[in-house]
């Protein structure tokens, strides 16, 4: 599977990643190259088999409404880079 | 698009179509997916967060059962299919007010799907809305800009969240008005949301688009314009109408509508540009790999089911057709539980026959109605939950009224005394002297110092001037301090002023 530079600078641009002309060439191989390892999957016939959403034999795994004490405000913001009146405080965000 | 293959643009009809998504905070104690109190309104910021609601690594989430119930409760409700598989998913997005980088959201298995809700049209006629899709997922911080910075507060963030999504079925800003509010009277019913839009409970998101008919022909779609910042049912209804003629008029100068977000401006009642296409999300939904699927056996629905209570629509219904109410008191009384119980419970006291339920709506949604608009901050009909006056003691001054103890102007008047001090209207008349005059020597005798007192009017009205009669009537009354018996009064003035 080929990944054009467009869905390269996409999926980066989703991650807030800032890449270079260079490296978005660099990923378009290397992803390329995992996306055809990863498709050799798709030889295998899974038209009768149900979608799985999920692989532990798990499910309803619930808990009862029930709070509990959270944390203190101090505690919350112990390893926040930066902070003010007991706010995390990041850069101004806009859209773009 | 050339001139000549449109027909007269100012002259095409178009077709207002809308879709309604409404976000509905769950009513639970604790968080979605953590045991973080929701008690977040008015706390000190990040007081109510944990490590799994702050994203630490290798935290892990759990579900709340009551809000997977509350939300299943919902989806019954609004008749929708349970799905007996549901699964959470991940959808992928940035934004310092989702700590996890991605919102617990579902994708391709709701809990409950293709349902609908029947609104009450302007002509008296119903209609279903479909509803789509009631899914859960967890709410957001809450950020304030101020400075150049971001300030964020996580008690919000993981706060049980419903969603619920119309198929495009609106075809009018007052369709859309309808639909919330039945929508959010049954929320209300269910106990599941507190619906409160200024609290932020609720909100309430419209796609708006227009058609031409031959586009509706084809079964085509206008573009459509999601409004955000919406903070009451009247702000959408305004919003719709407003988009409406925007898109309509672009329309019509021969321009097309572009796919953007508009937030709504209520000082200058107008739609703003929020944010262009440009930037429209890929989520990149997929499973959530720390949550395993919920099985929802039939016999869980059918427990659900069996809990719910008879919801606003079929309480019109059965006032109408039970009681004889009319549409208007039948609906207002019925819209909120606490309403419906007090209504209910003084008709049980008050009493079912000869027109009864409907006399007592009318003093309730009249004159009560008029007391508690007055009383506190909001125009909150569900402050009727903690008056003074019991539904047993409105329905003994309605009885008084009627065996003619004291007449309906008086009652208004005890009524107002009851709402303040929550005495029995019994209790009121007697001490303040109240009780209808139709003693009928009472009334003989103020007429007689009345016809001594005017008799120029007298004679005046004996000589043929017969409007009069209303004046000497407006003197028994004040004479008599408005407690004369109205009926009993004018009996008497008619025989007496012949002469």
């Amino acid at each position: 599977m080929h990944l054009t530079i467009d869905d390269v600078r996409h999926v980066a641009d989703l991650a807030r990643l800032h890449l270079t002309d260079e490296e978005v060439r660099l990923y378009a191989q290397q992803l390329s190259a995992i996306l055809d390892y990863a498709e050799r999957l798709q030889e295998v016939d899974t038209s009768d088999v149900p979608p799985t959403p999920y692989v532990l034999p798990l499910q309803n795994v619930m808990a009862e409404d029930v709070p509990q004490p959270s944390l203190l405000n101090e505690v919350a913001l112990a390893n926040a880079p930066d902070k003010a009146d007991g706010f995390f405080r990041v850069r101004a965000v806009f859209e773009e | 698009m050339s001139m000549t293959t449109v027909a007269r643009p100012e002259e095409t009809t178009f077709e207002l179509v809308v879709g309604m998504e409404v976000h509905a905070q769950v009513l639970t104690q604790s968080k979605m997916f953590c045991r973080c109190a929701t008690d977040y309104q008015g706390a000190p910021p990040n007081t109510r967060t944990c490590p799994v609601c702050l994203a630490l690594p290798g935290a892990l989430p759990v579900i709340n059962r009551a809000a997977v119930e509350a939300t299943i409760r919902t989806g019954l409700a609004l008749n929708c299919r349970i799905n007996e598989t549901a699964v959470f998913a991940r959808k992928n997005y940035t934004y310092p007010d989702l700590p996890k980088g991605y919102q617990i959201s579902q994708y391709e298995l709701p809990l409950c799907a293709d349902g609908y809700l029947e609104i009450d049209l302007e002509d008296g006629s119903t209609k279903r809305v479909r509803i789509r899709r009631v899914h859960l997922e967890e709410d957001t911080g809450r950020s304030v800009h101020e400075g150049g910075y971001s300030y964020i507060d996580l008690n919000r963030a993981g706060v049980p969240l419903m969603e619920i999504v119309t198929e495009a079925d609106i075809h009018s800003p007052e369709e859309a008005y309808a639909y919330l509010t039945r929508l959010r009277a049954t929320l209300r019913a269910l106990g599941v949301s507190s619906g409160d839009m200024e609290k932020g409970a609720l909100r309430c998101e419209p796609n708006i688009s227009v058609r031409t008919l031959e586009q509706k022909a084809r079964g085509e779609y206008g573009v459509k314009v999601e409004v955000k910042n919406l903070n009451s049912f009247r702000s959408v209804r305004n919003a719709i109408a407003y988009e409406m003629e925007r898109q309509i008029a672009i329309l019509r100068a021969g321009g097309s509508v572009e796919q953007v977000n508009m937030g709504w401006d209520e000082e200058r009642q107008c739609t703003v540009l929020q944010r262009g296409k440009e930037d429209a999300h890929d989520y990149r939904y997929f499973p959530e790999p720390d949550l395993p699927p919920l099985r929802i056996p039939r016999e869980e629905v059918e427990r659900l089911a069996a809990t719910l209570p008879e919801l606003p629509a079929a309480k019109r219904n059965r006032y109408e057709q039970a009681w004889g109410l009319r549409r208007t008191e039948a609906n207002i009384l019925s819209g909120e539980a606490a309403v419906a119980r007090f209504f209910e419970e003084a008709v049980a006291a008050y009493g079912e026959s000869d027109g009864k339920p409907q006399r007592l709506a009318t003093w309730m949604t009249g004159e009560l109605f008029r007391l508690l608009y007055a009383d506190g901050e909001g125009q909150d009909l569900r402050q009727i939950a903690s008056i003074k006056i019991r539904p047993t003691q409105f329905a003994a001054l309605l009885k008084l009224v009627d065996d003619k103890v004291i007449n309906p102007n008086t009652g208004k008047k005890v009524l107002e005394i009851m709402y303040v001090t929550g005495e029995d209207p019994q209790v009121i008349v007697e001490r303040e002297g109240l009780a209808m005059v139709s003693d009928v020597s009472a009334i003989d005798e103020a007429i007689a110092a009345i016809f001594a007192a005017n008799p120029t009017e007298l004679a005046r009205y004996r000589a043929g001037e017969e409007k009069l009669f209303g004046f000497f009537m407006g003197q028994v009354m004040r004479a008599t301090k408005g407690k004369a018996d109205p009926a009993a009064a004018k009996e008497r003035l008619l025989q007496l002023i012949r002469g």
